[in-house]
């Protein structure tokens, strides 16, 4: 309660009159996102699809990273971490981002290589 | 023994006297929960990614999957969920106004901005009741092999996917429901596919223009499509009759997509659902009046953390279950 709202978003690129103004901003911005990312799911362009970047679809690296953004403007914006004093911030978002990625990292690695030894051991699965 | 630290605060500093971040105990504490329960939909949706790296071949297309729209017939992959997507975005928005009116003290402007979020979080509730019932129910419909896979139906000429109901014939069974009445114990089973296998089984023979698609992908991440003599091949692995989904059985491909559908959006509704509940609780504060008389709408905040969350994590589940 009480702190000023910080009104610049895109590292001071939009400057809002008002928070409701930013607030207004901000879904405009986080629809578009939406937007975009639907229309690239039903046409699934060809260039895309076949082509990947570090074992996955270009198109699942945009999908992935305008789900960051997304995230990153409802957490700051829409949940004030904007606002907040940088300790509280980087208490939540730090531990979140350290622990979230490790996991991913061991379990998709560990569902890789047991996709591996499905493939290439003797079992047998479509039957 | 009067040495003094120069910074220290110049209130109480036992028993919460004073705020190190700048923000209150209570505020804290809901960030540090909606980090432990970010920590719990990661849990979920990065097993999801890792049961899916494990059958990277024949895991199912959510396109294929939700493809419906309420009132309307036909193929819409996705429209559904992103019209969803929006509800829930739209209702965060009128969450954040609500908390904004609150800082200016404006009650009657907090009330409305709460009732609003409170019907987009039943709007949202109520899309995902529907989509289960879809879900569950099926459309298609296929058939289970001994090695617990899923044959699914295409017609040749068209391409396009065919029901059970569009080529198995009748055929006169005796096999009649188990009904408790009927035992000699109060016993029942559940209701019966509406074919039995026999029934699908002498339609695909019968029908020159059906062919099986398996669970296989290909290399352009298409459901691999059997010829005609290969589908009769195919026949005689087959075991029962799957229609819509259950935990243990689905039409749609591997067990685990459906699990995982009803595991991860299951307990995100959960989430929509208490949020709902706590909004009510808060709305009807708002409205008698409680904030004003303590002076600041800092629960209409503190629950208003809670609801964003919900939106952050849909939008993750809508990217890892629908788009990706």
């Amino acid at each position: 309660m009480g702190h000023e709202h910080k009104l610049s978003i895109f590292r001071g690129f939009v400057t809002f009159k008002s928070n409701t103004q930013k607030i207004w901003g901000v879904l405009i911005f986080l629809s578009i996102i939406t937007g975009v990312e639907v229309a690239l799911g039903i046409i699934k362009p060809e260039v895309l699809t076949s082509n990947s970047f570090l074992y996955m679809k270009i198109l699942n690296w945009i999908f992935i990273i305008l789900t960051l953004v997304k995230a990153y403007y409802i957490a700051w914006d829409f949940m004030h971490l904007r606002d907040e004093k940088s300790g509280l911030r980087r208490s939540v978002v730090w531990t979140g981002l350290f622990l979230i990625g490790y996991l991913s990292f061991i379990l998709l690695v560990e569902g890789n290589y047991i996709h591996d030894i499905y493939k290439e051991g003797f079992i047998k699965w479509e039957f | 023994m009067d040495t003094k630290v120069t910074n220290a605060p110049t209130t109480k500093v036992w028993g919460g006297g004073n705020d190190p971040l700048q923000s209150s105990y209570g505020k804290m504490m809901m960030w540090f929960f909606i980090l432990s329960d970010a920590l719990t939909f990661s849990a979920f949706l990065v097993s999801y990614g890792f049961s899916r790296f494990k059958f990277l071949e024949s895991w199912p297309i959510a396109d294929e999957v939700f493809t419906h729209v309420p009132f309307f017939h036909g193929n819409y992959p996705m429209y559904y969920v992103a019209f969803m997507t929006f509800v829930l975005i739209m209702s965060s928005v009128t969450m954040v106004l609500a908390v904004d009116a609150g800082h200016k003290m404006k009650q009657s402007a907090v009330t409305w901005y709460m009732f609003l979020t409170v019907i987009g979080g039943g709007i949202f509730v109520g899309s995902q009741a529907w989509e289960w019932a879809t879900f569950i129910k099926g459309d298609f419909g296929a058939l289970e092999t001994t090695g617990g896979r899923i044959l699914q139906f295409v017609d040749a000429k068209t391409g396009e996917r065919l029901a059970l109901k569009d080529f198995s014939v009748h055929l006169d069974s005796h096999r009649v429901q188990h009904k408790n009445n009927n035992g000699i114990w109060f016993s029942s089973e559940k209701a019966l596919p509406t074919f039995i296998l026999e029934e699908v089984v002498a339609g695909v023979k019968g029908n020159d223009r059906v062919l099986i698609r398996t669970e296989r992908l290909s290399e352009g991440g298409d459901k691999t499509l059997l010829s005609r003599d290969e589908t009769l091949a195919k026949l005689s692995s087959a075991t029962q009759v799957v229609e819509g989904a259950n935990l243990i059985h689905n039409e749609y491909g591997n067990r685990l997509f459906a699990n995982f559908f009803f595991f991860i959006t299951g307990f995100h509704g959960f989430h929509v659902f208490t949020g709902v509940l706590i909004n009510i609780i808060i709305f009807l504060n708002i409205a008698l009046g409680t904030y004003e008389k303590r002076g600041h709408y800092e629960m209409v905040e503190k629950v208003g953390l809670y609801w964003h969350f919900v939106d952050l994590v849909w939008v993750f589940v809508f990217t890892f279950f629908y788009l990706v």
